[in-house]
């Protein structure tokens, strides 16, 4: 983990803070010099943004989500995270669309002068990191900088970034964290949780460091000690969230079942109604895939490398001397949903899906990583009833 | 430098509105860099200094409209190392290829008052159906960045970066929240080659598909959508059937009521 500073020692019973504590923790974060970002509403979305203050989140809305279709609806209460994941992702910020690498300039001389692109100081505070997004955020983390490749730039941004958990009491109707074993509860990784109350005794915000510098910035906010009924509450919110999830993946081991079905005749069928457009790669949090963009001035004399998203959905992710290697849709949709489920685990030893349902939200046709999977399991049991039936 | 050594660069024109070539003028800044780095040898929206061949690249505007277009190509061709074509009219007959599935001469007569003066081909036709083309820059008008891309591309011997995918990469990338998706507003966005910066949906209109087809379109799962979203099959056409009429048509699915009559 590259936040771990000293262990925590947060009292495990964490403390109170109500809006204005709230308030108050935006506040402490941009006096430490921190870029604070965090959900807003903007362009009929809950998006993320920078946040100048804790009254720009989204208190009293909520979200209707379902298969290429998100609504922004208000609520009955002043609930400011009862939401679930929106169309960008905490990726948008770690991972850049796009990044300049080096620069090349060619002197009179005729003299090439290369400059590696200085990674640019970046101070983020993350605030409403869903469990199922700090799970995302380490996968990535794995991908970057956990490698023998890594990405300096990237560590920069990361090591620097002050992550604030946000526990999912509400889960939408594409959630799925429980199948994926991410959320709703918190895990390991955060420097502060907090989990959001709202009953007869008013809106709080139960709190608990989990490193150092997260007990640190607690320690500097009005607060009171956290009384059992507020954790009760805080945590059976939790529980029957995970009761409530949208969505759910097959009980299978996914890996096994993406390697085995490789060849199923569903591959043709979501093939039929995918456009091939990208949306399902560039909203995931853990879709990491660039390309590199080369681009000169008129004279000559001077290049740029910059990197840039790209997707394998994108005919040119495959494009080799004699073409493109994946061409059909079938290959690419296919892809996808192995990398994500299945050879992630090849790679970096983990699923490459966290449940957060983005994909399907986000596709504007409607596909659905879970609906696939459950097809596609059918489809192998139903190959092997058959197999067995016909076996002499 | 010694002017022999510069680049020679040529505009040329065929049926068009002039949009794309201004795209050129369009760029301020680097105007004078370019007219340093290359001679600007036929331009005469810019000039009428006017010199002959041979061009080192030639940026040809418009489609092949009449029968004085059949040959001029071909003459454009024979003097041009490269041969770029530029906008929705060259690299796919433009709008004015409505005419190609209907009637062109009832079309004369309703539009012209003396309709025997004009002499024009049945079909409006993209440069690439009548000469090779060595890259076709896509848009109606053209992306002013792109346009420094290629010719800077052409100038450094490199391969233009103009990506083919669709317009849904450019409003993932610069953070633009999904209309069809979000808001239920119809979009061709998916099934639309990129290259504008994904600039009507950031200001809340949907893709109305300006720079043609992408590389990889699904118009059998695009249309339904657009029905979904409130379309009626008249509507439908109209979308597909503007500046890049000729590229949609022919990838419409038989049978939908998108496909056919120009209109
Ligand atoms: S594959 Fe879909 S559900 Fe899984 S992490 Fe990516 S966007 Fe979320
Ligand atoms: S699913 Fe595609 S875009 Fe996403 S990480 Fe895998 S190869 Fe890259
Ligand atoms: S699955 Fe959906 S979002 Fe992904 S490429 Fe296909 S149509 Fe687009």
């Amino acid at each position: 983990m590259p936040s771990a500073t000293a262990p925590p020692d947060t009292g495990s019973a964490g403390c109170v803070l109500d809006r204005d504590g709230m308030g108050a923790l935006v506040r402490e974060l941009r006096a430490r010099g921190r870029t604070v970002i965090g959900p807003t509403v903007r362009d009929g979305a809950i998006v993320l943004a920078e946040l100048e203050s804790a009254e720009e989140l989204p208190y009293g809305w909520g979200v209707e989500l379902e298969g290429g279709h998100y609504r922004l609806r208000r609520r009955a209460d002043a609930a400011a995270f009862a939401h679930s994941a929106g169309p960008q992702s905490w990726k948008n910020f770690l991972h850049p669309e796009r990044v300049r690498q080096w620069t090349a300039d060619r002197g009179p001389d005729g003299e090439l002068t290369v400059r590696a692109e200085p990674p640019a100081a970046a101070s983020f505070a993350f605030l409403g990191v869903r469990p199922c997004d700090l799970r995302a955020i380490q996968i990535q983390d794995r991908v970057m900088i956990g490698g023998p490749h890594r990405d300096d730039a990237y560590r920069e941004r990361r090591t620097g970034a002050f992550l604030v958990v946000v526990e999912c009491t509400e889960p939408g109707a594409t959630c799925f964290c429980v199948s994926m074993g991410t959320g709703p509860a918190a895990q390991p990784g955060y420097d502060l949780a907090l989990t959001e109350v709202l009953d007869e005794t008013g809106h709080r915000f139960w709190a608990r460091a989990g490193t150092a510098r997260g007990a640190e910035v607690l320690d500097s906010l009005p607060r009171r000690p956290a009384d059992e009924a507020t954790q009760d509450r805080a945590r059976r919110g939790v529980a029957e969230a995970a009761g409530r999830m949208g969505r759910t993946m097959p009980p299978v081991d996914l890996r096994d079942l993406l390697a085995d079905t490789l060849e199923a005749r569903r591959w043709d069928d979501v093939a039929a109604r995918c456009l091939t457009c990208g949306n399902c790669t560039m909203a995931c949090p853990t879709c990491f895939c660039t390309t590199s963009e080369d681009i000169t001035d008129l004279t000559g004399d001077h290049a740029e490398r910059w990197r840039r998203w790209e997707s394998c959905y994108d005919l040119d992710f495959t494009h080799l001397p004699g073409g493109s290697v994946r061409t059909s849709a079938r290959s690419r949709y296919r892809q996808w949903l192995t990398h994500k489920l299945g050879t992630w685990w090849d790679q970096f030893d983990s699923s490459g899906c966290v449940g957060c349902g983005r994909c399907i939200v986000w596709c504007p046709v409607a596909i659905d990583i879970t609906e696939e999977a459950h097809a596609l399991h059918q489809e192998s049991l139903a190959d092997r009833a058959g197999a067995a039936d016909g076996a002499p | 430098m010694p002017e022999a050594h510069r680049p020679r660069l040529g505009v040329f024109k065929f049926a068009s509105c002039d949009g794309c070539q201004l795209t050129l003028l369009d760029c301020e800044d680097e105007l004078l860099p370019l007219a340093g780095e290359v001679e600007i040898a036929h331009f005469l929206e810019a000039s009428g200094d006017v010199r002959p061949g041979p061009y080192d690249l030639s940026l040809v505007e418009g489609s092949v409209s009449t029968p004085e277009h059949l040959e001029r190509v071909r003459r454009i061709r024979a003097d041009s190392r490269h041969l770029v074509t530029i906008g929705a009219c060259a690299t796919a007959g433009g709008v004015q290829a409505l005419r190609n599935a209907a009637d062109a001469a009832e079309f004369r007569a309703v539009v012209y008052a003396a309709p025997e003066y004009i002499d024009s081909l049945a079909t409006s036709t993209p440069i690439s159906a009548h000469v090779p083309v060595d890259f076709e820059l896509r848009g109606c008008p053209i992306d002013r960045g792109q346009l420094l891309e290629v010719i800077t591309a052409f100038l450094a011997g490199r391969r233009p970066d103009i990506p083919n995918h669709s317009v849904c990469f450019a409003c993932k990338r610069r953070g633009t929240v999904c209309l069809p998706v979000a808001h239920g507003t119809p979009c061709l966005g998916p099934v639309t080659h990129a290259g504008c910066g994904a600039l009507c949906p950031a200001y809340g209109r949907g893709c109305y598909g300006c720079f043609g087809p992408s590389a990889s379109t699904n118009m059998p799962a695009m249309i339904p959508l657009l029905r979904t979203e409130g379309m009626a099959d008249e509507d439908v056409r109209r979308l597909l059937h503007t500046f890049n009429v000729r590229d949609f048509a022919a990838i419409e699915p038989a049978g939908e009521p998108a496909a056919g009559e120009g209109g």
